[in-house]
Order: C-alpha cells, then structure tokens, then sequence
C-alpha cells in the first residue's frame, strides 16, 4: 500500500477513518463497488455541507474543505488503484456469453493428446527397444547420438547418473526426468525436431523403450506399451521437492536491509569471462577476457584504495550504420521460399558460409550432383545416386521433397516433406537463387 | 602497491579527476563559436522525408545498434534459442516490440487470425472452440506486466560471464497487453474450479510448449491477451494470441494458444520436470518455482554503457521488478555494497511490472563498484550472490535473482565483476 493516503488519513478526521477503513479492506474484485460506495458518500458529504451552507457561511467553508479533502482521498485511491489490476476490473456476467463453438469429439481427439504421470492418456499401441533402436538412429541418431549420448551441443538423452550434485549436472531422461509419462508425451508431441507430431504410437513406444535400454533401465527384451508403463521405475522419481522458497528464504529475506558500514573490505574476486562485441549487423561475438584481477583496487567506507594506472582497453564500441534498402523483382517468390525453408533451417544452412549441419549446406545445389558436399557423410542411396552422377533439377528435387523417404530408400533425413505444390515452387526457386 | 597509494588517496583522486575532465572535453567546451551552430545545416534548409515515405516506422538509422542480440554458441540451433533486449540502451519502463527478447523451442511460427483455433476441454461442462474474433468479444482488460525467462542472469551463477547488461539481464520485457482474464473463458466453458484443479496450457507450434497452472492463479491475474503496447502481438511474441502470467516465468507465458485443458493434477511436462526445475547443491530440485523473485540492475552506466562525459553530473539507471507485487524500494551502492543510497523511482511502481529507478550523483572520477538492491511489497530484499549460494548451491541454471556488481574504472568503462 502506498504512503500517500496514509497521510491523508489523519487530517480528515472521523470521515477518513471510514474511508480508511474502506481501501483497507479494499480487494481486487470489489474496488470497484467500493469506489461507487465512496461517490454516494461523497455525495452525501456535500449535500449535507451545502444544506449546512445555507445555514452559515461558516460551516459552509468547512464542508468545502471537507468536499476537497475527500476528494483528495479518493483520487489517491485511484492512483493506488491504477498500479494494480483494480482500475477496472473486466465486469463479471454470471450467465455465459454464449460465444464460441461446442467442441467435436474428433477435435478433442486431435488436440488433447497430453499423457498424464499416472498413464491418463496413452494410447493403444506398444513398441519394443529393437525396433526402437531403428526408428532412433533413422530419426534421432543425427542430433541425439545413436546412443542417445547427443552430438556436439545436442541433447544427451542417457547416463548422467551421480552427477546430479557436481556444479554441471548432466540431466538426461535417465538422470534426472521423474516421470516416464513426460518421455513418451514429448517424444510423440515435439519431436523429432523439424518433423514433430509425425511419430506414430507404435514407433513413440519403441523410441522410449531405446531410451530407456540407452539408460540401463530396462532390459533388451522390454516391450513398451499402456500395460507395461507402470512398471518402469524413474531413478530420479523421488528427486524433487515442491518450491520451498517461502519458508527457506523468504522468511529470512524480509528484514530491513543494512545501510552503512555493511561490510569491511570489497575485493573483486572474479572479472567477467567473456568480453562482448556487438556488431552493428546483429548478433555478437565474445572473447575471452585476458584480464586479471591483480591490478584493481579494493574499497573500504573510505572509497578505493587507488586508482590503477593502466586502466583495461574497451571492447571497441560499435558503430552505428544505415541499413541498406533491400527489394528485388522475383520478391514475392523467394520471400514464400524463405519462409518455406524455415522448415529445413533446423539442418540445412544457405547463403554465405553456409557450413554443414545435420543435413549437408545447400549453396548451389540446384545443377549439382547429388550427395556431393565434401565432408558431409551421406546415407547409401545418396551415395549411389552421386556415383550414378544424378543431378538435381528442379523437378527431381520437387520429388524428393514431396516425399523423401519414398524418392530416396533409407535416407538420413528425417523429414516427412513438403504437402502444397507452391511451396514447392518456392523452395525450389529460393535454393536456386544461393550460387555455390 | 595498494600501500603505496594509501597515504595520498585523496590527493590522488583529485588529481586523477582534473586530468579526466580536461582529456574529455568535448565539441561542447570547443574553442569558439560551433559550426553547428553558426554555420547553415542541411537539414535546416532543405525538405525531409515526406509522410508517403514510411507506412510503419523504424528507429533511426543512428539507433540500428539497438536490437536485440543472440549469442551463437549458447545453443545448438538458432531455433530453440534465445536472444536479449537491449536494456542497457532503453530508459523509462516500456520495452518495444520489436527489440524485446525472444525465447523460442521450435522457431517463431507464422499463424494468422483467420486460422486461429482456441479450444476449452477437460474438466469443464462443455468444451468449446474460440476463434479469433469470439475472444475480441469478452469484456477485456490492460495491464503492464514485465516478462522474465526463468534463465535470466542464469550464466552468472557460474560467476562472472558475458560482459553486457544485455547478456546477463536481458531475457526481461515489459509491455502494455490487453486481453479476456483466463477466469472469463473458464466460466465460459463451466469449468470445475476448486483449488485442487489445475489448468494445462498448450502452444500451437511444433514444440506445443505445454505448462501447467494451478487453478488459483489462472482465476487471479491470468490474461489471453491479443495486443501488446497497444497494437498487435509481434509473430515472435505469440501473434494473434498469448498468455500473459503476471510475475511467473516467462515460460509459462504460453505463445500461439491453442489448447487450454482444466485437469486434476499437473502434467509434469517436459518444461516443468527436465526443464524449469532448480537443482541444488545436493543434488535435489526444486519445482513448481513460478513467481519471479524481486530483482533488479543498473543499466546504466554498465559495460555497453561506459561513462564517456568525464567527472561531474552523472545519472545512475537502472531497472527493478518483482513476482510477488509492487516495487517499494531501490538501492544503490558505489563501494561494493558497504554504504547503501536510496534511490528516486522514475515512477510509483505497478504490480509486476518493471519500475526505474535513478540516482543523481557528482562523479569525482574515482572507481566505483556499483550495485542495486530491490525491495518489494512484501519487504522482501533482493540476497546478494553469496546469499543465493549459500542457499541452492551453483548447479542451478534458473531464477539467479541476485544483486549484480559493475567495477566502473577511472576512465568511466565498465566491467562485469563479482566481489567479496
Ligand atoms: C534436428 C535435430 C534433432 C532431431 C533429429 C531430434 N531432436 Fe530431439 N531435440 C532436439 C533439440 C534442439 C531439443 C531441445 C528442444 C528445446 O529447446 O526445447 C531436443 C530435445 C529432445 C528431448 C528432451 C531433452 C531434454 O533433456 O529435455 C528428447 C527426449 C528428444 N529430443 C528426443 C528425440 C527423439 C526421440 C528424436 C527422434 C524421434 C529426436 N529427439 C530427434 C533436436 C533434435
Ligand atoms: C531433420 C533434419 C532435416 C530436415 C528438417 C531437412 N533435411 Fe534435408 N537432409 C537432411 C540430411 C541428414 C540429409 C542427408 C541425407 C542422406 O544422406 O540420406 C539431407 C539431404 C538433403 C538434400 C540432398 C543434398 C545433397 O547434397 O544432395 C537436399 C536437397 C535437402 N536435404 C533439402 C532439404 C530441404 C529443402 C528441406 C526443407 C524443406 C530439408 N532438406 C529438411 C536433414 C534434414
């Protein structure tokens, strides 16, 4: 509660108490009512001062004061009321609004796929861990690891036990997840990524088995489904406690803060790692910070002990440049592609210095031949097609985008493909426009 | 070394000052009249732009250096990733649009009114389907409101890392939303809502970035919100539709709406059990640790913003905020933390929303080491970094709330440190 009112309280004499009283009790959903209340006693205040004036011009004057007094207090309510959500409260109806739609079954269906931790949820269906391996190391394997072990800065998905406690725990399914309803509904909701929602029952349950076996968990025989899910015990599953911050920290977080003479001596103890340019074109880029803490001054109450003489270097600060104008004719086009290629950007790079990802970069690959990008590991049927000398043109790459899996037997790329004719025109016309 | 200096600090520090303020003079002390001034300008003669030119505005050219910021090794992919809000460069308490952070799992995704579904299932009488338009049909409220990723400041655990308020402090904004109180639609579909129920929160992007919310919050201050600052959402913050979770991490602030499920526990999905749960030094985790504590961080002078006036008037900026309501106090101290200054709010503070604060103070040119302390309504003091140790350890990556420390040298650069 703000100062202010407070102060104007005591000067109003019996009427400020019950307007006191008033915002003291005030709550979110009634201060509006409680602002009309104030209004009619306003109301009343100021006519019985006007009869009051009639009478004596004396008595008169003291309600005027009195008229701006209340005033003065409600219009400190309403400053309070603006900082939080009292203003104006979005009023109540105790009927329905009667908007929007009865939602059909099939839609819920759709939608409402969520598994909750007792198993509420799951569908029909099971998988075990060998075909799990399969549809991992085909679908996951590129960013996860074959064994779940994450590639470069991917997700680990397995081990990581007793490591909970160091400074850099590894959290993994096997480690950390206290629940194995959570695995199955992110597997089958968001990933793989690039392609989430394409995974079907059976090959989710699969997948988990994996991961599971990945994490020792259960044996090579395990078969996943709704009947078998109970058994699975989580290392991790008594981990966790409910936030307990109330009672840890706040309760000693509350008291009046020190002012003065808080501390003897501050020495800087720790100089920042990474020193940070930001060019003007976005982005950043950081360093290393060489420095030491060895020359910097300590500070008592008296201020800092000296004043070093040979103060750091800045990071250069960036300056500022105009943005050029871009527009070209095909514009309409390689906008659609490049927004088409969003769907791509979690594996392939274009442009300039476009570098391998999970997929090969994909500069001037129209008129290229297939599976050519050096360093880039291709699955067989790319390797074949590159011996074969195969090109790519827009037509076989239309087909190969429409249905990966189909135009090329066993390929890495784990992406179901493009469903709309337009876009892919668009993609095909914006790959064109990156030259090698 | 250090004694050497003791026994003439004083003198010293004059010294120091005088050579500062003599090496810093700049265009406005010249010598003789300024050409600025005296001479005919371009801009003063010829036409400018017309009103036909810019349909939707920009910032200037000579502000292009204030966007956000991504750092490229943090992550794997730039499309489950973050980027910052350049704090440092913005005053007052609004962030912008279209240079507040964003934090995505699977990209920004491009959706648009007309394809805009917003279903009500669950424990709920009848579960409905709202398009864009039935939601512009509830009575609807406004509010400012700050938005925290729960990560904010949480490389700092490790000690002193990126060297930009941007970087340590930037995954914070703070808009004007306008939006149907959760509470009405709720009521709307008939939902059960005793306080052991819970709502689940689903995204209609690829990563149907899922959280749940119990019930007792989603009928206080809980918004589906469709404008920001007055105008449309931006794509990258949830267009046409986000929820707006008043001083709860920026994680629950489900973008692209599309599911709202009223349950009888939890999910514990993947965002609220591998992710967004805070591991101590024992090795147990924390969860369900919502609220936002209060926080808060000089923005100015920081390391993006060196000092470059020399000694004399010099304004101290800085930001704070806090989950659990109203702003009350600021503090700010130039030795580290051992005297302690009162500092002047910019503004009364709303409740969970950001407030300024600023002191005003002659710099005499000597090193400063500069730090701010937020209290909130409930006299909750924001702990210091050790304090934070003391309690959970550094394994942790979330909700670093702790009192942030700038060493400020002589010639007014700024560096991020962390002190005894
Ligand atoms: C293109 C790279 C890529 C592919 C392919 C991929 N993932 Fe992922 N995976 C990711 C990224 C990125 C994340 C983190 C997403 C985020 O930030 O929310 C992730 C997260 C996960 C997680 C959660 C990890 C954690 O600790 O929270 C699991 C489990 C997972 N993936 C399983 C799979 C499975 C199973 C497949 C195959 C069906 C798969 N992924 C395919 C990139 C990939
Ligand atoms: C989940 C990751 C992933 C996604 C998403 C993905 N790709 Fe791929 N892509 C790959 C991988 C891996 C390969 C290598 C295939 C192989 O060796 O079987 C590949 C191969 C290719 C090739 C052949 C390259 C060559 O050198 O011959 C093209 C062309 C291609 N992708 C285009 C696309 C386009 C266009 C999209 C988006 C519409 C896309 N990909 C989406 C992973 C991906």
């Amino acid at each position: 509660m703000s100062k202010s009112p407070n102060i104007l309280w005591p000067a109003l004499g019996g009427t400020a108490l019950v307007l006191g009283a008033a915002f003291g009790l005030m709550n979110r959903d009634y201060a509006g009512d409680r602002i009309e209340a104030l209004e009619t006693r306003v109301e009343a205040v100021s006519a019985q001062a006007s009869s009051a004036a009639e009478q004596a011009e004396a008595e008169a004057a003291r309600a005027a004061a009195l008229e701006q007094q209340v005033a003065e207090v409600q219009a400190a309510a309403s400053v309070m009321a603006k900082g939080g959500s009292v203003t104006a409260p979005a009023p109540h109806r105790d009927g329905r609004y009667g908007l929007g739609r009865a939602a059909y079954a099939e839609e819920i269906a759709a939608w409402d796929v969520d598994v909750l931790p007792d198993g509420r949820g799951l569908p029909e269906g099971s998988g075990d861990v060998w075909t799990g391996e399969e549809v991992f190391v085909e679908q996951c394997a590129s960013c996860h690891g074959d064994f779940a072990e994450g590639v470069d800065n991917w997700p680990v998905l397995a081990g990581g036990f007793d490591t909970l406690a160091d400074k850099d725990p590894v959290k993994t399914v096997g480690s950390y997840w206290p629940y194995l309803s959570t695995v199955y509904d992110y597997v089958h909701r968001s990933m793989p990524f690039g392609g989430a929602g394409t995974l079907s029952a059976d090959e989710t349950y699969a997948i988990v088995a994996y991961i599971l076996y990945s994490n020792d968990m259960v044996e090579d025989d395990f078969v996943l489904s709704r009947d078998t899910f109970m058994d699975v015990e989580m290392h991790n599953a008594e981990g966790f406690v409910v936030d307990d911050r109330p009672e840890l920290e706040y309760a000693e977080w509350r008291a009046e803060p020190c002012m003065e003479n808080c501390k003897e001596e501050v020495e800087i103890t720790m100089r920042s790692v990474f020193l940070v340019e930001t060019p003007p074109e976005g982005g950043s880029n950081s360093v290393m910070n060489e420095a030491a803490v060895d020359g910097l001054p300590s500070f008592t109450s008296e201020g800092p002990s000296f004043i070093p003489a040979a103060a750091p270097t800045p990071a250069a600060a960036p300056a500022p440049v105009a943005t050029p104008a871009a527009a070209s004719e095909d514009d309409a086009m390689l906008k659609q592609g490049e927004k088409v290629f969003r769907k791509c950007a979690a594996c392939h790079a274009v442009g300039e210095g476009a570098k391998n990802k999970v997929g090969p970069q994909l500069n001037g690959i129209m008129g290229r031949t297939m599976g050519s990008v050096d360093g880039f590991s291709y699955s067989d049927g790319f390797v074949e097609a590159n011996a074969a000398g195969k090109v790519w043109t827009p037509e076989e790459m239309a087909a190969f985008l429409a249905k990966p899996k189909t135009y090329m037997k066993g390929t890495k790329m784990a992406f179901a493909g493009l469903r709309k004719d337009e876009d892919l025109a668009a993609i095909t016309a914006y790959l064109q426009s990156f030259a090698e | 070394m250090d004694d050497a200096f003791k026994p003439s600090r004083r003198a010293f520090l004059r010294g120091s000052a005088a050579v500062a303020a003599a090496g810093l003079a700049g265009a406005a002390y010249a010598n003789g009249p300024d050409p600025l001034i005296t001479e005919l300008q371009d801009w003063a003669s010829y036409t400018g732009v017309g009103v036909d030119e810019t349909p939707y505005g920009m910032p200037i050219s000579f502000e292009s250096h204030v966007v956000r910021r991504n750092v490229e090794w943090l992550t794997a992919s730039p499309i489950s990733s973050i980027n910052f809000t350049p704090i440092h460069a913005l005053d007052g308490t609004i962030t912008p649009q279209g240079c507040a952070f964003e934090r995505h799992h699977s990209g920004a995704i491009e959706l648009s009114k007309p394809d805009y579904r917003l279903m009500i299932n669950g424990l709920v009488d009848q579960p409905l389907v709202f398009t864009y338009e039935d939601l512009e049909r509830f009575p609807r409220e406004n509010h400012v409101y700050f938005c925290e990723c729960a990560a904010n400041t949480g490389m700092e655990w490790a000690g002193a890392q990126l060297n930009g308020v941007q970087f340590t402090h930037g995954m914070i904004h703070n808009m004007e939303y306008t939006g149907v109180p959760l509470r009405t639609l709720l009521k709307e579909a008939g939902a059960e809502v005793s306080r052991d129920k819970w709502v689940y929160v689903e995204g209609a992007d690829a990563s149907s970035n899922g959280r749940s919310i119990p019930m007792e919050k989603a009928l206080d201050d809980v918004l589906v919100a469709f404008k920001a600052n007055g105008e449309a959402l931006r794509m990258e913050h949830g267009y046409p539709v986000r929820l707006v979770v008043p001083g709860w991490e920026g994680n629950m602030w489900v973008k692209w709406l599309r599911r709202i499920e009223v349950t009888d526990m939890a999910v514990e999905s993947r965002e609220e059990t591998s992710k967004y749960t805070d591991v101590y030094a024992d090795g147990t985790a924390r969860k369900w640790t919502w609220e936002m504590d209060a926080k808060s961080v000089i923005t100015s002078p920081s390391p993006q913003m060196p000092i470059t006036h020399g000694t004399g008037p010099l304004v101290i900026s800085g930001l704070a905020w806090s989950g659990h309501g109203r702003i009350t106090r600021v503090d700010v101290s130039k030795d580290g933390g051992i005297t302690w200054e009162t500092a002047r709010l910019g503004k009364q503070g709303d409740t969970k929303a950001l407030t300024r604060f600023y002191l005003d103070m002659d710099w005499d040119g000597a090193p400063m080491l500069l730090q701010s302390r937020a209290m909130d309504e409930t006299g909750y003091v924001q702990p210091t970094k050790a304090q934070l140790r003391e309690k959970r350890g550094e394994n942790s990556v979330y909700h670093n709330n702790c009192i942030q420390t700038w060493y400020v040298n002589a010639e007014g650069i700024a560096e991020n440190v962390e002190v005894s």
